[in-house]
């Protein structure tokens, strides 16, 4: 298993083809109160950096972009119930959608753990 | 809004050290947040919340002809406002469309006017055109203000100034706290009892640390400031009121004063009044949003051809009802409780119903309320 992380604060997780997709730790904080998550539905096809879900907080609507291009295989039916999980443990049970990888290549261009904390901090 | 950097407040070090996220509002940086606007929102309805409003302006109207003066740009009628007593009303222009809202007491020999931070500067410049040349606009710049507002604000105000508490909703006087002279309103813009407190910005610091001192208070950012003022119904200038609405289409008929009806003399005073009577094509009412997610400023009221026919002013969700509520103006024919509206925001349609404002019931301390 793989991770790598995004300039637009998405974490993907990458085990063969198929990836977990959600947004970071850092992310929520900037966020605040998550009151509403839109996941995409299964089959459908997004592309590296269009626009995949939306997370509004108490304050504003966010949209959470595909890191890589893929088809969707599953949206996270806890966010419905439960939007608060992504505040909570938005690394674990508060991911957003899992896809099979069209072009495993594009991860290539992603951050490693260590960038992305580098990045964040400068942020 | 300018592009000109955001100025600090007299408590901005304040804010910083007590972890506030500054955002800039107003021309001002302001905190936006302290521990989370959901937290904050929800303690501040049930115990208390110390809000920096001091990017508000502050007013002093002064001189022969001041009440005549004022009554000649607000519809308010100044002449049975009494001694300490402050009234809500409308900076309007001559169109009827309204140019601020505003908070007007007597105090003495002269006027306090509570006006917007973001649009004190054209206000103050209106006022100096329209009022007579024997009155004078004073703005207080070294004057800040804070609001400390919840059911818990009497009891940890009380602790501090004595005697506060016999103030009323919407009644006002001079106090001492902690050895600063403060001038002390029973008012506020959560819908809860509160108190707004005028101090001078060099001992605003002192002040803010005696309230946060209190167990009741926690300081309490912008963020909240605007889910409570939302779920209390109270209209946003800039948002949910601005030049092109006149009070009538707003729903604040309540701030054109009886005589004033009767004797006009307002700026806008024909169309107004008519529209007292004859009524308006839209109107700005209360919605409940279906489902979870929130529809904001900007989204559109669409016909059942899709056709744009009003305008979300104000969206969120609300912390006390965990669902998502709005302002709009709508159609008159639809501005009535339980209508059916329907929303677009970015490609995707909502359903909505009209519900009485406010969404979460009032708090104040009315005089005669009994408790």
């Amino acid at each position: 298993m793989s991770l790598y992380f995004t300039k637009e604060h998405e974490w993907i997780s990458v085990e063969g083809d198929t990836a977990t997709v959600g947004i970071t730790d850092f992310a929520q904080g900037q966020l605040g109160d998550i009151v509403f998550v839109e996941v995409p539905s299964a089959g459908t096809q997004v592309a590296q950096g269009g626009e995949a879900a939306v997370v509004e907080s108490v304050k504003a609507a966010s949209d959470v972009y595909a890191p890589v291009s893929g088809e969707v295989l599953e949206g996270n039916p806890a966010l419905e119930d439960d939007p608060s999980l992504v505040n909570t443990a938005a690394e674990s049970d508060g991911w957003f959608f899992k896809l099979r990888l069209s072009d495993p290549g594009q991860l290539e261009g992603l951050m490693s753990a260590d960038e992305y904390k580098a990045f964040a901090d400068s942020q | 809004m300018s592009d000109a950097p955001a100025q600090a407040l007299p408590l901005n070090d304040w804010h910083v050290a007590k972890g506030a996220r500054m955002v800039p509002f107003a021309g001002y940086a302001m905190p936006i947040q302290y521990e989370g606007i959901m937290a904050e929102h929800k303690w501040t309805r049930e115990s208390a919340g110390l809000f920096d409003v001091s990017h508000m302006g502050q007013l002093v109207v002064a001189g022969e002809g001041a009440e005549k003066g004022l009554e000649s740009v607000l519809p308010a009628d100044l002449s049975i406002l009494k001694e300490g007593r402050l009234r809500y009303s409308l900076l309007l222009a001559d169109d009827g469309g309204i140019i601020d809202d505003l908070m007007v007491t007597r105090r003495g020999d002269h006027f306090y006017v509570v006006v917007n931070g973001a649009t004190k500067q054209g206000d103050i410049e209106y006022l100096q055109e329209e009022l007579p040349s024997g009155v004078v606009v004073d703005h207080m710049k070294e004057q800040a203000l804070l609001a400390l507002q919840g059911p818990k604000a009497v009891d940890a105000l009380s602790r501090l100034v004595p005697g506060v508490s016999e103030l009323s909703f919407m009644q006002s006087g001079a106090f001492e706290l902690g050895g600063v002279t403060a001038w002390i309103s029973r008012s506020g813009y959560t819908g809860e009892d509160g108190f707004e407190i005028s101090v001078p910005a060099s001992r605003v610091t002192e002040v803010a640390d005696l309230l946060t001192e209190q167990p009741e208070v926690k300081p309490i950012g912008l963020g909240a400031r605007d889910s409570l003022r939302l779920e209390a119904g109270l209209p946003l200038y800039g948002h949910d009121l601005d030049r092109n609405v006149t009070p009538i289409e707003a729903d604040l008929g309540f701030a054109v004063s009886k005589r004033r009806r009767a004797e006009g003399g307002f700026p806008g005073a024909t169309r107004i009044i008519g529209e007292i009577d004859g009524g308006t094509i839209t109107k700005r009412v209360g919605l409940a949003v279906e489902g979870r997610q929130p529809v904001r400023e900007g989204a559109m009221v669409v016909d059942g051809e899709g056709n744009e026919v009003g305008r979300v002013t104000s969206g969120g969700f609300s912390p006390m009802l965990e669902a998502p509520i709005a302002m709009a103006y709508v159609p008159t024919a639809l501005a009535v409780e339980g209508a059916a509206i329907t929303l677009a925001q970015r490609g995707k349609i909502f359903q909505a119903r009209v519900v009485p404002m406010p969404f979460v019931p009032h708090r104040y301390n009315r005089k005669g309320a009994g408790k």
